[in-house]
């Protein structure tokens, strides 16, 4: 198994400090923007496993404790944009290597 | 022929309680608090036709206050417990041999223990003529009923005494449009509270407010007028002409039961009782303003509460409270004028000596007595203003020692606040709150047991919700037990922000930010999480009023304003359109019947009067809309800390009730305010007469058509803790309403913490609803402008949110559900249930897969 980055969508399309849903490999990611960080863009799973709802790509960008997260829209709980892990829980989202090339969006996947 | 009463049960002892005023409600609180009402079968007669209502606030049955909202129950409490209760019921006998009690119709009681809380009855000085036509009382509804009627048809009102009701009378006839005199036998007002210069300020005071004031004055007769319904002749040969009189020359003890039966009473009237509050039968016990312990009195509501309390103890063997006297100091606002009594007013105390400042200019008077060394203070008069009365008290209640300079206490401070005394000289013992006798120590305590906030503490010990005159006490006696817990009371917004909103909204107004990124970088720290970035998200609404959605603001906005719609529990949105006052024409209606059915969106009527739309997914959101907004429609902003809706009733357009045009008044108040983003979200309401079927006093803004105008409600709340709104003005023209309501609304934007709800807000502010009237109605803080003027500008920078999104590419981007594929999210499934779809459950789900499957 190799891993390949594969080009989902262009910069233009992403919404700077909040997140946006794609499809890849008939997967949802929640893909994120954050050109203060270091890595600039973040792909996590989109589905919820709290609230049950593919959502994530719609929570709110925050910075807390030095690591970037996302709070869900349903219940706030937060999950790290670099590792998708929740804070409150002892739950974990999938998450993706994510680039940005030129202007695009890269998500590295089987 | 004489029937009796059926018990419910035969096998527990009879407890009568006889009247059901305020005292007497306290004691069927109280004992059923404690379990009493396991032990005795407890059975209630009140004489009056209503079960017990707030007597203090009488006054505003005038001001807009219906007989329900007086009520202390509604008789569930007593139906709930098994306490049986009897209105419109006067006990005329005790038979003490037979242990029984005769009523007015005839028909018997056996009683085991019986409480007397009889009350007063207002004293009526034989004058010849004291019983001609419109002459009134003042205790009753009833009385307040006939004074209603009467003074609708004259124009002059007389009330004999000068009392402390008296003078509330007296504010009564003026709010009811009456040119008001006030005949005092004494030679100054509130002759009890005051000494001569106190109740010579307070005339002067009064009498500048069209009130006459004739002190030192007796009346002989009273005879048919010649300009009005009666004349007035006094002892000094002058007359007065005057259509009404209420007389308010004091209350006497109601003992005529007790006096029959024989019970000892007083030789002025009172039934004697002992610490426990039992008369001399020792399974007779008599509280409230009928009873007299060691001589005295006591006619106000907290020693009667005290009574109450004692008389259950020894009911029920706790004997944990008993009754050894009260404090009768007072503060009270008398005609709006500030007016403060406390302990030995008039220094009769053996060589006591005496500070006084006066100021004629802003017309305010203050005592103070203290003891022979100059250690204690004794007493005190306070008119014209009450700031310095809550720290006298504790000093004269706690007997603190004075301060080097205790002159102090009363002059005015250069900063313009009366030097306060530190919570923490207070002792453990010291009453906070006399109302519901609440110690500094109950509320330690409560601290200690984790009511961390004064509305938490005011819930736990009820402190505070009596009269509401120790709230500012209250809060400062509680942040001092915090601060001595070591509980740090942050009010850091979060970890990127050392401020709170206020300092935040302040910052953003005075230093004109415009974003957030650059408040961070002056004020802030880090990068902003999902607390401050709403918060600054809304004030910069409130300030500046930009489209939400501007590439700027966007990432700020919280789930449902990210989106301008409600997010549901599956992901998917409901969509309620503005719909002003509830009113809808017939094809608007169709339209949102055609776009529901179209997307096969779930419809439901809110609570609101409005219609929600729910099951639309993000992709579908700006489709709906464009159709929507094409027919007339804008956005409700149901998804944010704004105004939500103006509830109303048809009013005086349909309803054969209404007094005013209560549906115009909504549609009116809800084009101007929507669009305000507030700390919270906000709900309107306007009723059309005081039948208030638009529920207008459950809102943070609720009004009520009056016959002489409109009456203002502030800080309601429905939802998780209900609370009524507070009578903020009466009769006002639909201008000054607005302006009101424009300085209330935009006071609450400005001070009010993230997400808190007017209620709230309205519990923490330090002075309360007097402060903000104050604030609002007198320009106290100089803000009225400033607050009408960001109101205005809120006003004329409205915009339809989602009309802007339509027009907007870049925003309308954001509503694409993925953004590299055209399909849909497949977790999202309906059912049908009642002809209408609904979210699948997660059963029904994994059915509908395998199926598939």
């Amino acid at each position: 198994m190799t891993m390949q980055w594969k080009l989902v969508c262009k910069q233009s399309d992403l919404v700077v400090d909040a997140g946006v849903a794609a499809m890849v490999n008939g997967e949802q990611i929640a893909l994120f923007y954050v050109p203060e960080s270091e890595n600039k863009v973040f792909a996590i799973g989109n589905w919820d496993p709290i609230g049950k709802a593919n959502v994530l790509s719609r929570g709110l960008v925050a910075h807390l404790q030095d690591e970037w997260v996302v709070a869900s829209p349903l219940y706030k709980q937060h999950f790290v944009l670099s590792s998708g892990r929740c804070l409150e829980e002892d739950i974990n989202v999938p998450h993706w290597s994510a680039k940005l090339e030129g202007d695009g969006i890269y998500v590295a996947c089987n | 022929m004489m029937t009796s009463i059926t018990p419910l049960s035969a096998n527990k002892p009879h407890l009568v309680v006889v009247g059901n005023g305020m005292v007497g409600h306290h004691f069927v609180e109280q004992i059923i608090a404690q379990g009493g009402h396991e032990l005795f079968h407890i059975i209630v007669f009140g004489e009056e036709p209503h079960l017990a209502y707030d007597r203090v606030h009488l006054s505003e049955y005038f001001t807009g206050k219906g007989a329900a909202d007086l009520a202390m129950t509604d008789g569930s409490l007593y139906d709930d417990n098994g306490v049986r209760y009897f209105t419109n019921s006067l006990v005329t006998q005790i038979d003490r041999a037979a242990k029984l009690l005769v009523l007015k119709n005839g028909e018997t009681l056996s009683y085991d223990k019986l409480v007397l809380a009889t009350g007063s009855y207002p004293f009526v000085p034989p004058i010849p003529g004291h019983k001609r036509n419109n002459t009134f009382v003042y205790r009753t509804l009833e009385d307040l009923d006939a004074i209603r009627n009467c003074a609708k048809t004259v124009t002059r009102g007389t009330v004999v005494g000068g009392g402390l009701l008296g003078l509330e009378a007296a504010n009564a006839l003026k709010n009811l449009g009456l040119e008001t005199s006030v005949v005092e036998f004494a030679p100054r007002l509130m002759p009890v509270q005051l000494d001569e210069k106190g109740g010579s300020v307070l005339k002067g005071m009064i009498e500048g407010l069209d009130v006459k004031v004739y002190t030192d004055t007796a009346t002989q007769d009273i005879v048919d007028g010649e300009t009005a319904f009666h004349r007035m002749n006094f002892a000094d040969g002058t007359h007065l002409e005057t259509d009404l009189i209420l007389f308010s020359a004091g209350i006497r003890p109601q003992d005529a039961l007790a006096k029959q039966s024989g019970l000892e009473a007083g030789e002025r009237g009172g039934i004697t009782i002992n610490n426990h509050c039992q008369t001399s039968d020792e399974d007779i016990y008599s509280i409230g303003e009928c009873a007299l312990w060691n001589g005295r009195i006591y006619g106000l509501v907290a020693p009667g509460y005290t009574m109450a309390k004692a008389a259950v103890g020894h009911l029920l063997g706790t004997e944990s409270v008993s009754f050894t006297g009260a404090d009768m100091s007072t503060k009270l606002k008398l005609l709006g004028c500030d007016v403060g009594s406390v302990g030995d007013a008039h220094a009769q105390t053996q060589g006591s000596k005496v500070f006084v400042y006066q100021d004629e200019i802003s017309q305010s008077y203050r005592k103070m007595v203290v003891s022979e060394d100059g250690k204690k203070l004794l007493g005190a008069v306070l008119v014209g203003d009450n700031s310095y009365y809550d720290t006298l008290l504790q000093y004269y209640l706690n007997a603190i020692d004075l301060p080097e300079q205790a002159q102090s206490l009363i002059l005015p401070a250069m900063d313009g606040a009366p030097a306060a005394l530190g919570v923490d000289a207070l002792p453990a013992t010291a009453s906070i709150c006399s109302c519901h006798n609440v110690s500094k120590q109950d509320i330690s305590d409560a601290v200690c047991n984790g009511a961390l906030s004064v509305g938490d503490v005011k819930g736990v010990t009820k402190a505070a919700t009596g009269c509401g005159g120790c709230t500012a006490l209250l809060k400062k006696v509680v942040d001092n037990e915090l601060l001595a817990l070591g509980v740090e009371v942050s009010t850091d917004i979060c970890e990127h922000f050392t401020y709170t909103r206020q300092d935040l909204y302040n910052m953003v107004k005075i230093e004109e930010i415009k974003s957030f990124a650059s408040l961070l970088e002056k004020h802030g720290k880090g990068h902003g999480c999902e607390i401050c970035k709403p918060v600054v998200g809304s004030i910069l609404a409130s300030v500046w009023n930009d489209y939400v959605l501007k590439k700027e603001h966007i990432s700020l906005q919280d789930t449902n304003d990210r989106f301008l719609a409600n997010m549901q529990k599956d992901g998917t949105y409901s969509i309620v359109p503005r719909i002003p006052g509830g009113e809808i024409t017939p094809d608007r209606l169709i339209v949102l019947g055609e776009v529901a059915k179209e997307y096969a969106l779930y419809t439901k009527v809110t609570g609101g009067q409005r219609i929600d739309l729910f099951g639309a997914t993000l992709a579908q959101l700006p489709e709906i809309w464009e159709k929507l907004i094409s027919a007339g429609f804008e956005t409700g902003q149901a998804y944010g800390k704004s105004l939500r809706t103006v509830k109303s009733c048809v009013g005086s357009t349909w309803c054969r009730y209404g007094v005013n045009d209560s549906m115009k008044m909504a549609i009116d108040l809800e084009n101007r305010y929507k669009g305000l983003r507030s700390p919270h979200k906000i709900k309107f309401a306007v009723s059309g007469c005081t039948r208030e079927c638009a529920e207008a006093q459950s809102k943070d803004i609720g009004v009520i058509a009056t016959e002489g105008g409109w009456n203002l409600y502030v800080c309601g709340n429905g939802g998780m803790k209900p609370r009524h709104g507070d009578l903020f003005a009466t009769d006002l023209d639909d201008e000054t309403l607005v302006k009101y309501i424009d300085r209330v609304l935009m006071f609450y934007t400005k001070t009010a913490d993230r997400l808190q709800r007017t209620s709230v807000w309205m519990d923490g502010l330090e002075g309360g609803l007097a402060y903000l009237k104050e604030v609002v109605i007198n320009d106290k803080l100089g803000l009225c402008d400033e607050l009408e003027e960001r109101m205005q500008h809120v006003v004329n920078t409205f915009q339809c949110e989602w009309k802007t999104t339509l027009e907007d590419p870049e925003a309308l981007k954001t509503f694409r559900q993925f953004v590299n594929y055209e399909g849909v999210d497949t977790n999202v499934v309906f059912v049908e249930e009642r002809n209408q779809m609904r979210p699948a459950t997660d059963l029904e789900k994994q059915q509908l897969i395998a199926k598939a499957g």
